[in-house]
C-alpha cells in the first residue's frame, strides 16, 4: 500500500534521481507546499529503511511584501522621479503621493531631483537628471529570481535595513535511497493477526520494530499491602522452623493475662494510664481462672517457687481491669497456661504475629497500634545458648547474620537479652529484637513442670518492614492515609535477598 | 529504662583510667548498660532552646547511660563506678554496715493518722559526710531518679533529706488537716498553709505532677521535729528550715510511702551509695522508727541475704560448662560475693542490700551469664521436635488475601482504633447499637473505640486517595471487636472481610461479582435450597447518604467467624 500520492511521487523521483533530492526543491518542482513533502518524508521514514532523510537547514533571502511591490512597481524614489514633469511639481503636491515622503528624501540624496524654495507659489521640485537607473528594483528582481548571491553583502544588508529583504531559515530534508529502497512500499504491520497466520501472509509482511524505550501497559491487578506481605514471610519463616501459630484474636485482654500472669507487678509503670489503653466498657474481665489467680497473687505478694516475690498487696480489682493488650505475650501466657493443663507435658514451639496497642506519645516511628512478632519454645532443659541458637537461625532467614546480644531487663524474662544486628547502611549496631527465658515465677504458677524452660523473643513487624521498603514515617506505611500508589508499586517481600543498593550520587 | 547522665571526666577519674568513647560503649554493652548519648549541657540547651540560650552553659562532656529499670544501684555515678570497678575486678565490693550512734538514737514516731494516707516511714542518718559540688548534685539527682522510677513518681515512696544539725529529735510522722499545716517550704521566703501550697504548686512545672497523690485526702502527711519544725510534707515538698547544702555534715533521711518494701529499698540505696563520703566509709547510723502500735524497728535494714545455688544448675540454664569456682568468681564480679561450699557443687551467694533486683535463682543465673559474656556462650539448637500448625482462621485469611488480590482488589491496612463518630454517626447508626468496646483514657478522639466494622477505614482510605485514577477497588481482612458477655473479658474479635468499589458509576455488578467470586472460592453455592448463600437487603438504615449495606450469609461460614459486608456507595453521583 502506497502511503499517499506525495510519497509515491517522491519515491519515483528519488528512483530517477542521481543520489538524492531536496525536499524543498521537490516541492517547488511539483508546485506544492513544502510541508506536504515533509509529511511524506516522515511517513516513509517511519517504515524503516526505505529512505534515508537528513535534516538540513538552509538560509535563503526572500523579499518582504514591500520588497515584492518594489520589484514590481519600482522603488519609491524612482516613482517620485517619474511623477515629476519637466516643468516641476509643487512639493506639497508631491508629498501627497503614496511614495512621496520616502521617495523624496531618497531621490534627493541620489541627486535626481532638486527643490526651488524661491518659487512664487511655494517650494517646487524639479528633475536634475533626464533619466536614472532604478538599482533597488533591479536588485530585488535579482533576489526574486533566486540570484541573491549576485548581490554583495553590503547591498543585501542595505535592503534588509529598508525591510525589503529578509533572511529566512528553511528546514529541508535531503532524501536518499535507504537500504530497503523500493518504490512499491507497503506499510509495516504492528500486529500479527490471525488472518496473516492462516493465509501465511505474515511471511512477506514487514513488521514495525518494537519500541523498547516506551513503557509497557501495566496489567490491571490487585495488590497486597507491603506490611502484610512481610507478615506472610515471617509466618512462613516460623512455619519452616516448625513453630505452631497461637490464637491471638482477642484485642481486649484483662490486666491479669496482660500483666499479672507475666509476673509484672501491679505498680509497674507499664500499667500506667499513660502507657496503656484501659477500657470503660467492658471495664472488667468477667471471668478469671481463680485457682491460678490465687497462685499468681501469692507469688507476687509473698513469693514462692524459690522467689522472694515483690512483697506488696496484690489486688484482684487491679487484675480484672480490661485493656487493649499491650503485647502478644498475653496470648503466649494463655497458650502456655493451656499447655500446662495438659498432662503429660509435651514440648512446643509457638509463634504469633498480631496487633498490640500502646497509649504512648506518637511520632514518626510510633503509632498507638503496631504488630508484634513473637516466638516461644517450651521444653525440658532449654538454655540461654539454645535461645541464641534459635535466634541465629531465625535472623539468618531474615538475611541478618551479624548478631550480638546485650544483657537487658524485662519484668517477665530472666535472663533477658536484647538482640543487635550490624546495620551496613548505618554502620552501627541496631536493636532488632528482645528476648529471654520466662521467669519461674511466671511459669510455675501456671502448673508447668519445674525443669521445663521457656525461651521467647519478640520484635515489631513495622520496623523491619520500614527498613526493607525504605520508609521513614510509619504513617506512610500503615493506616488510611497511606498513598495507594505505594501499595501498587511495592515489590515482593524477599527477606533473605540482598536489598536493592541505594541510587549512587551520579545516578541521582 | 532510666537514663543517668554523668560527667565523663569525673567518671573516668573515679574509674581510675580513661576510655575512648568506643571502649566505654563496649564496656557498657558487655555489662548490660547502653551508652545512649555523648553530649554536654551546652548541647542539650542548644538543642532544646537554641544557641543563644546555650551561650553560657557548660561544655563539659556528659555521658548519658541507659540503666536497666531494676538496677537502682546504678542510678548515680557512685553506683555505676562501684558496679563497673567490681565487674572489672579492680575493687572488692564494699560491705555496708549499720552502726548505733554514740549518743541517743534518732527516733521517728509514726502516729496512727497516717494509716489512711501514707502509712509507712523509714529513716536513717548519714554522719560526718563530706560533700563537694559534684557529690551534692549527684545526691540530689539520685533522689530524683529514684522518685521517677522505683518510687513511681513519689506515689509509692517519697524521699526527704535534711540537715540534722538544724533539727532536734525525736521526729513525728503524722497526718493533719491541710489548713492546720503551716511552714516555710523549700525555696520560698515565707510560711504558707498546706492549702495555699497546693494552689501555688498547681503552676509549678515540677511539683504539679505529685499533687494528685494527696490532694483530695482529708489529712495530709507531715513530719515535725520536737520543736514543731516541719521537715517535710511528703510526697510534695520539704521544709526550708532543714534544707541540706554542700556544707551539710549530718543528714537525716526519711522515706515515707504506701509500699513498705520499696521504702526500705529506697532508703538502702541512698545510704549505700552516699555513705562512701562519710568519715567512716560505708557505715550508716541507724534510726529507730516507732509504729503506731508501739512496736519499733531500726533502719536502714541493710540486709545481706544468703542464697544457695548449685553450680550445675547455672551451667544448665546458661548452656556453659564452668567449674563451681569459676562461677563463684563470675558472680562475685557482679557484686554478688560467692563461694563454693558443701559438696563442691554448691555455691553460696551473698545478696547485698544494693541488689534488691535479685529475688530468685534465675536472677543469679543471669548475672553469671553476663559476667561470662553473653557473646561467649556457644549457640546451639534445641532438639525440640514439633510439627507446625497454622491457626485455621489465619490460614484461611492468608488464602483469601491472595485470591482477593488476584480478583483485582488492593489490600489496605487500617487502624483497629477509631472515633465513635467513625463507627456510628458517619454510618447513620446509634453508638449504643454498635456494641463497641470503649476506651476509658484516649488521648484523642481517634482512640475512643475499637472498630466494629472495617468500613470506616476503607472509606477513609478512599478519602485520602481521591487523586488516584479510578476505579479504586480495595479490601481488608482483619479483626473487629464486639462486646460479648459470653467471653471471659466481655468482648470478642471477629474476622471481617470488607471490600469497596469506588468509581464514577455505581458498579453494583462488580461488587456483586466479587461476592460471587468469594463464595466460589469458599465453595459455597448460590441458592438457599442448596444450602448455599442468598443476598438480602440489610435491615439497617439505607437512606442516603448512608451506604447501602447488603449482608450475606450462608454456607456455614460463621464457623470461621467470617462475616462479609459488601458496600455499594456512589459518592460522586450523590454530589460529594
Amino acid at each position: 500500500m502506497a502511503d499517499g500520492p506525495v510519497a509515491e511521487l517522491l519515491l519515483r523521483r528519488l528512483e530517477a534521481s542521481d543520489g538524492g533530492l531536496d525536499s524543498a526543491e521537490l516541492a517547488a518542482e511539483l508546485g506544492m507546499e513544502h510541508q506536504a513533502v515533509v509529511g511524506a518524508v516522515k511517513s516513509l521514514q517511519a517504515l524503516g529503511e526505505i529512505i534515508e532523510a537528513e535534516l538540513r537547514s538552509t538560509k535563503r533571502w526572500e523579499l518582504t511584501a514591500e520588497g515584492e511591490e518594489i520589484a514590481r512597481e519600482g522603488s519609491h524614489e524612482a516613482r517620485v522621479f517619474r511623477s515629476i514633469p519637466p516643468e516641476g511639481l509643487a512639493q506639497s503636491e508631491l508629498m501627497r503621493l503614496p511614495s512621496g515622503k520616502v521617495g523624496f528624501s531618497k531621490a534627493m540624496s541620489n541627486k535626481w531631483i532638486r527643490v526651488d524654495k524661491s518659487a512664487a507659489d511655494g517650494p517646487r521640485v524639479f528633475r536634475v537628471v533626464d533619466s536614472m537607473e532604478d538599482e533597488v528594483q533591479r536588485r530585488l528582481q535579482l533576489v526574486q529570481g533566486g540570484q541573491a548571491e549576485k548581490l554583495g553583502e553590503k547591498e543585501r544588508s542595505e535592503l534588509r535595513k529598508r525591510k525589503l529583504l529578509a533572511e529566512v531559515t528553511l528546514k529541508t530534508y535531503w532524501v536518499s535511497k535507504g537500504s530497503a529502497f523500493s518504490t512499491s512500499i507497503s506499510k509495516q504491520e504492528t500486529e500479527l493477526s490471525p488472518e496473516m497466520i492462516s493465509s501465511g501472509s505474515w511471511r512477506d509482511r514487514p513488521f514495525k520494530p518494537y519500541n523498547f524505550l516506551a513503557h509497557g501497559v501495566l496489567p490491571d491487578s490487585g495488590h497486597l499491602h507491603p506490611l502484610l506481605k512481610v507478615r506472610s514471610q515471617f509466618r512462613q519463616i516460623f512455619l519452616e522452623m516448625g513453630f505452631t501459630e497461637m490464637p491471638t484474636y482477642n484485642f481486649i485482654e484483662s490486666s491479669f493475662w496482660n500483666f499479672d500472669a507475666l509476673f509484672q507487678p501491679q505498680q509497674h509503670p507499664a500499667r500506667d494510664q499513660h502507657d496503656t489503653f484501659f477500657l470503660r466498657d467492658p471495664a472488667e474481665a468477667l471471668q478469671l481462672p481463680m485457682d491460678y489467680v490465687q497462685r499468681v497473687k501469692r507469688t507476687h505478694s509473698q513469693g514462692g517457687y524459690g522467689s522472694q516475690g515483690y512483697k506488696y498487696t496484690w489486688k484482684l480489682d487491679e487484675a480484672r481491669k480490661n485493656l487493649l493488650r499491650t503485647h502478644t505475650t498475653s496470648a503466649s501466657a494463655r497458650a502456655l497456661y493451656r499447655l500446662a493443663q495438659k498432662k503429660p507435658f509435651t514440648p512446643v514451639k509457638y509463634f504469633s504475629i498480631d496487633r498490640v496497642f500502646r497509649n504512648e506519645t506518637l511520632d514518626a516511628t510510633h503509632l498507638a497500634e503496631f504488630h508484634q512478632i513473637e516466638g516461644v519454645v517450651a521444653d525440658h532443659g532449654l538454655t540461654l545458648g539454645h535461645l541464641m541458637g534459635v535466634l541465629r537461625e531465625f535472623f539468618t532467614k531474615l538475611g541478618i547474620t551479624q548478631l550480638r546480644f546485650k544483657p537487658a531487663y524485662n519484668p517477665y524474662t530472666e535472663p533477658s537479652m536484647e538482640v543487635f544486628s550490624y546495620h551496613q547502611g548505618l554502620k552501627k549496631w541496631v536493636e532488632v529484637g528482645n528476648s529471654g527465658v520466662f521467669r519461674p515465677e511466671m511459669l510455675l504458677p501456671m502448673g508447668l513442670p519445674e525443669n521445663v524452660s521457656v525461651i521467647a523473643w519478640g520484635l515489631s513487624l513495622e520496623r523491619p518492614t520500614m527498613i526493607k521498603y525504605g520508609i521513614n514515617n510509619i504513617r506512610d506505611l500503615v493506616g488510611h492515609k497511606v498513598n495507594l500508589q505505594m501499595v501498587y508499586d511495592s515489590p515482593l517481600c524477599r527477606l533473605d535477598a540482598e536489598p536493592r543498593p541505594p541510587p549512587t550520587q551520579e545516578a541521582a | 529504662m532510666p537514663t543517668v547522665s554523668v560527667k565523663r571526666d569525673l567518671l573516668f577519674q573515679a574509674l581510675g583510667r580513661t576510655y575512648t568513647d568506643e571502649e566505654f560503649d563496649e564496656l557498657c554493652f558487655e555489662f548490660g548498660l547502653e551508652l545512649d548519648e555523648i553530649t554536654s549541657e551546652k548541647e542539650i540547651i542548644s538543642k532544646e532552646q537554641g544557641n543563644v540560650k546555650a551561650a553560657g552553659a557548660s561544655d563539659v562532656v556528659l555521658y548519658k547511660i541507659d540503666v536497666p529499670a531494676n538496677r537502682y544501684d546504678l542510678l548515680c555515678l557512685e553506683g555505676l563506678v562501684r558496679g563497673l570497678q567490681v565487674f572489672k575486678e579492680r575493687i572488692k565490693a564494699p560491705v555496708y554496715k549499720r552502726v548505733m550512734p554514740d549518743g541517743k538514737i534518732q527516733k521517728l514516731i509514726i502516729t496512727e493518722e497516717t494509716a489512711k494516707i501514707r502509712p509507712f516511714a523509714v529513716a536513717a542518718v548519714l554522719r560526718n559526710i563530706k560533700f563537694t559540688k559534684d557529690r551534692y548534685d549527684s545526691f540530689i539527682e539520685l533522689q530524683e531518679k529514684l522518685h521517677q522510677n522505683i518510687c513511681r513518681k513519689r506515689a509509692l515512696v517519697a524521699i526527704g533529706t535534711h540537715d540534722l544539725d538544724t533539727l532536734s529529735g525525736p521526729f513525728t510522722y503524722t497526718a493533719k488537716r491541710p489548713s492546720d499545716i503551716k511552714f516555710k517550704p523549700l525555696n520560698k521566703t515565707k510560711e504558707y498553709t498546706a492549702c495555699e501550697l497546693m494552689n501555688i504548686y498547681k503552676t509549678d512545672n515540677h511539683l504539679k505532677h505529685y499533687l494528685h497523690i494527696i490532694e483530695n485526702k482529708p489529712l495530709y502527711p507531715v513530719i515535725y521535729d520536737s520543736n514543731g519544725v516541719v521537715l517535710s510534707m511528703p510526697p510534695i515538698i520539704n521544709g526550708d528550715h532543714s534544707r541540706i547544702t554542700v556544707n551539710t555534715r549530718n543528714i537525716f533521711i526519711e522515706c515515707t510511702g504506701t509500699d513498705f518494701t520499696k521504702a526500705k529499698i529506697v532508703l538502702d540505696i541512698i545510704v549505700t551509695m552516699f555513705s562512701e563520703y562519710c568519715e567512716n566509709q560505708f557505715t550508716v547510723e541507724a534510726a529507730e522508727v516507732v509504729f503506731p502500735n508501739g512496736k519499733s524497728s531500726t533502719f536502714p535494714e541493710l540486709a545481706y541475704r544468703k542464697e544457695m545455688v548449685r553450680a550445675d544448675l547455672i551451667n544448665k540454664k546458661v548452656g556453659i560448662r564452668e567449674t563451681p569456682e569459676n562461677l563463684a568468681k563470675l558472680l562475685t564480679r557482679m557484686y554478688l560475693k560467692s563461694e563454693v561450699i558443701g559438696d563442691g557443687n554448691q555455691i553460696e551467694i551473698e545478696i547485698p542490700p544494693t541488689r534488691a533486683d535479685i529475688i530468685h535463682a534465675c536472677d543469679i543465673v543471669e548475672d553469671a551469664a553476663i559476667a561470662y559474656g553473653y557473646n561467649n556462650i556457644q549457640m546451639t539448637l534445641p532438639k525440640t521436635y514439633t510439627i507446625a500448625n497454622q491457626f485455621p482462621l489465619n490460614k484461611l485469611t492468608e488464602l483469601l488475601r491472595y485470591d482477593m488480590a488476584a480478583a483485582g482488589f488492593t489490600e489496605v491496612l487500617t487502624f483497629a482504633l477509631c472515633s465513635q463518630e467513625d463507627i456510628a454517626d458517619k454510618l447513620g447508626l446509634d453508638i449504643s447499637a454498635t456494641k463497641a468496646v470503649h476506651i476509658s483514657n484516649p488521648k484523642t478522639a481517634e482512640f475512643q473505640v475499637a472498630r466494629t466494622t472495617l468500613l470506616p477505614g476503607l472509606l477513609k482510605t478512599i478519602a485520602a486517595n481521591r487523586k488516584m485514577p479510578l476505579p479504586l477497588k480495595l479490601f481488608e481482612i482483619s479483626d473487629i471487636v464486639i462486646k460479648d458477655s459470653n467471653t471471659d473479658v466481655g468482648a470478642k474479635n471477629y474476622r471481617h472481610l470488607c471490600a469497596v468499589y469506588y468509581n464514577k458509576n455505581p458498579g453494583f455488578e462488580i461488587i456483586h461479582g466479587l461476592l460471587d467470586r468469594i463464595m466460589q472460592l469458599l465453595d459455597v453455592p448460590p441458592g438457599e435450597d442448596k444450602g448455599g448463600y442468598v443476598i438480602k437487603a440489610s435491615e439497617g438504615k439505607t437512606d442516603e447518604p448512608n451506604p447501602e449495606l447488603v449482608k450475606v450469609s450462608g454456607g456455614g461460614y460463621t464457623l470461621f467467624l467470617m462475616k462479609l459486608v459488601i458496600l455499594i456507595w456512589d459518592f460522586r453521583k450523590k454530589g460529594r
